[in-house]
């Protein structure tokens, strides 16, 4: 049913058409919207079936979820940020244990220096816990994504992360399609656990293994994943046939048939890089896109042959690797072996900065000519960073930096 | 061959021998039909009092469920002597997830229970004194704090034995342990520092708090017994002493069980709502050197120099609890 509404309301609607059993909540801009929705809908009866826990903390909610699981509820969690980062030791536990849970992440970065906006940086640092990794375009997307996680989940009794550009996304209202109970219920079958805590059948999970088996189960985690890159594609086109639509799958490219110059990235800013390729094709040049829906696994053979025609891969990443620069571009790097071609990596839009449409065509521009960097931070102030690379030379005891370029970017620096 | 002569009483004890009594009235353990939920063969050492504790514990537990009980187990010792893999002892479904988080796993244990329909499935959640008073305090807190159907199962050893005798919140003053060394003028660990984690379940009015110890193993079943007859948030806290980590003979783990209970240093005791309902009286009040003395984490108290101060400071904290749980009988005692 087409309808206007807030990304993360229709995520909360998405998900409450997959008959989840178990939600744990826990608050944390800008996934907050999430949970409450679904709280409501428990709370009113609209969603039956269905524990409404409110933990004390994210390293609760996966805890708790990880529990529900185990004996065999299908369980949903949302978090972000400081919070996924909170609950990092469970995120490796309920992949090591093979739990099939559905947690969306509403993308911000991580502080400090505290900041609630958009990057990638929360979802990145979990990117070799276990989890498929999803990142969603749009919010009819998002909305999509999750009925094909818990599916993808379930098949694999893997756990799946949805992750979603926070405010870009979660806040924005928009026309989108929710699907009808019936179409969910013929796509997603009830939860049959691999294994489960159940007192007639009694299994100890969770024991200690040496040595001996340790690689062999980890590797298996692999080899569900590389599954994975299969199940993906066949899901979103099982997808197109019951619901009518494309959503989802490993990859999707954007007039990137002939393309000479390819831009690669994340998330909702393909919607303004599709915009900026459109002006650029008009004046004739050959440039194209391809979103990576997703990271994990992470779509090397595609991209391999995506790339191995074009001359120049300019990759736009909403993270940093500190000490090295991008996150998504080192992951590419395996996907180019053989291939000879110019790489940039773009570090955008971090802690919410706006990625503009001018920012990117002048971007674009310089790539074309093959003038970036290896490494370009878009939009950086360098004077900014300068002056306070001046005070930290001036005095021993220069003070914390984001407060000193804070006060010098309003005025006051002294 | 030789005849034994039947023993009614143990040793040094007021303890009953089962077949002064009724069948009914009789412990979980001398039942044969008993599920040995942790099966023998497992991996504790030569005196464990955290294994005689589970076993205890958890079998009373399905016993009082009608088998239907599911375990969610913190790291630690426990965790660790009972599944080295491909061996389980555990005869019960059993998932050990983190260190810090069994309060929260048994809650979605129970709250799938209760979406499928399963309220006769009881969860329970254990773990030693660091992954309960320290690391796992926050999850279990929180449990409390929605009063979730979870049996929360503390063994209490007094520091992290698993990592090798480390100082936990549970630890009490004075003793000797890796980080707590018998070193300087105040050997051990410090005065005043440690949580009481009972007096803290109270604090949040669950419906049934109770502390236990593996010397009076027949109050310790009774107690889970009673438990499971309540809904809700539910803690025990057990004294499980531990031979290597206390620095004692393997085959005293039952007698410092006992004697911590008899100085008036582990108070038995049972909350309901946050309101003391009961306490083991104290029948042989002894001093807490008889209690500190077989123990080499406390060695450096009884040196050359016996450190008269400290056991005074010690006494007073037995003295302390004896007045406030009411342990001896006012009657005799008046």
């Amino acid at each position: 049913m087409l309808k206007q509404t807030e990304g993360s309301h229709a995520i909360a609607e998405s998900v409450a058409l997959c008959r989840p059993e178990v939600i744990c909540a826990y608050p944390i801009t800008p996934q907050t919207h999430i949970v409450e929705g679904l709280g409501e809908m428990v709370k009113a009866g609209e969603l039956q079936n269905c524990e409404f826990i409110n933990v004390e903390s994210e390293f609760a909610a996966l805890s708790v979820a990880i529990g529900a699981s185990a004996a065999g509820a299908r369980t949903y969690t949302a978090t972000a940020s400081q919070g996924l980062l909170f609950m990092a030791e469970a995120v490796y536990n309920a992949a090591g244990l093979g739990l099939p849970i559905v947690m969306t992440i509403g993308n911000r970065a991580i502080g400090a220096p505290i900041n609630i906006w958009n990057d990638h940086t929360d979802s990145m640092s979990m990117r070799d816990a276990g989890w498929i990794q999803l990142y969603a375009e749009t919010n009819q997307e998002a909305a999509d994504l999750h009925i094909q996680a818990f599916r993808l989940a379930e098949e694999l009794s893997m756990p799946v992360m949805v992750c979603v550009d926070g405010f870009i996304l979660t806040h924005a209202y928009e026309r989108l399609d929710i699907p009808t109970q019936e179409q969910v219920d013929a796509y997603l079958p009830p939860f049959e656990p691999r294994q489960v805590l159940d007192p007639s059948e009694p299994v100890s999970i969770g024991a200690m293994v040496g040595p001996e088996a340790f690689m062999e189960v980890r590797y298996l985690a692999h080899h569900k994943q590389m599954r994975a890159l299969e199940l993906i594609p066949q899901l979103s086109a099982e997808f197109r046939q019951v619901f009518g639509r494309d959503s989802g799958g490993l990859m999707r490219t954007y007039r990137a048939e002939d393309a000479k110059t390819i831009v690669v990235a994340l998330g909702s800013v393909n919607g303004t890089i599709k915009d900026v390729i459109d002006e650029l094709r008009d004046e004739g040049y050959a440039i194209g896109a391809a979103t990576i829906l997703s990271f994990r696994p992470f779509p090397s053979e595609e991209l391999h042959e995506l790339l191995s025609h074009a001359k120049r891969l300019v990759v736009i990443e909403k993270s940093l690797a500190v000490g090295i620069g991008g996150i998504v571009s080192h992951n590419l790097r395996m996907a180019l072996s053989g291939i000879s071609l110019h790489a940039y990596t773009v570090v955008a839009g971090l802690g919410g900065r706006p990625i503009t449409k001018s920012s990117l065509r002048s971007l674009f521009e310089r790539a074309l000519r093959d003038e970036l960097e290896p490494l370009t931070f878009l939009d950086l102030n360098q004077s900014a960073v300068d002056r306070e690379l001046e005070r930290e030379k001036a005095r021993r005891r220069s003070g914390p930096s984001a407060e000193n370029i804070l006060r010098d970017l309003a005025g006051g620096a002294r | 061959m030789e005849l034994q002569p039947i023993k009614f009483y143990q040793t040094g004890t007021f303890t009953v021998g089962n077949r002064l009594l009724d069948a009914d009235q009789r412990s979980v353990q001398a039942n044969m039909e008993r599920t040995n939920s942790l099966n023998s063969g497992h991996r504790a050492c030569q005196g464990c009092g955290e294994a005689l504790g589970a076993r205890y514990a958890i079998d009373a537990a399905m016993r009082a469920s009608n088998n239907q009980v599911i375990a969610c187990n913190a790291t630690g010792c426990l965790e660790v002597f009972s599944t080295p893999y491909p061996e389980t002892s555990w005869q019960i479904p059993w998932i050990h997830s983190l260190f810090g988080n069994a309060a929260a796993v048994a809650t979605g244990v129970m709250a799938a229970m209760k979406v499928k329909g399963r309220k006769d499935v009881r969860v329970i959640a254990q773990g030693g004194d660091g992954g309960t008073t320290d690391i796992g305090f926050g999850c279990l807190s929180g449990m409390f704090d929605r009063n979730d159907d979870v049996l929360y199962i503390c063994y209490d050893n007094q520091a992290y034995m698993n990592t090798g005798v480390q100082r936990s919140s549970a630890t009490p003053p004075a003793a000797r342990t890796a980080t707590t060394m018998a070193l300087g003028p105040e050997p051990g660990a410090v005065f005043g520092q440690g949580k009481n984690v009972p007096l803290i379940a109270m604090a949040h009015g669950i419906p049934y708090v109770a502390t236990a110890s593996v010397a009076y193993l027949r109050d310790l079943e009774a107690k889970v017994s009673r438990a499971m007859t309540v809904r809700g948030a539910r803690y025990i806290h057990i004294l499980v002493p531990c031979p290597l980590g206390w620095g004692a003979a393997p085959h005293d783990t039952i007698k410092l069980a006992r004697l911590a209970v008899e100085t008036g240093l582990f108070p038995l005791f049972e909350a309901e709502h946050g309101e003391v309902t009961s306490s083991n009286k104290i029948r042989h009040r002894v001093p807490v050197e008889e209690y500190l003395k077989p123990q080499k984490r406390f060695a450096h108290l009884f040196g050359k120099t016996p450190a008269v101060d400290t056991l005074a400071r010690i006494q007073e904290m037995a003295d302390r609890n004896i007045r406030k749980f009411r342990l001896m009988d006012e009657r005799r005692h008046g």
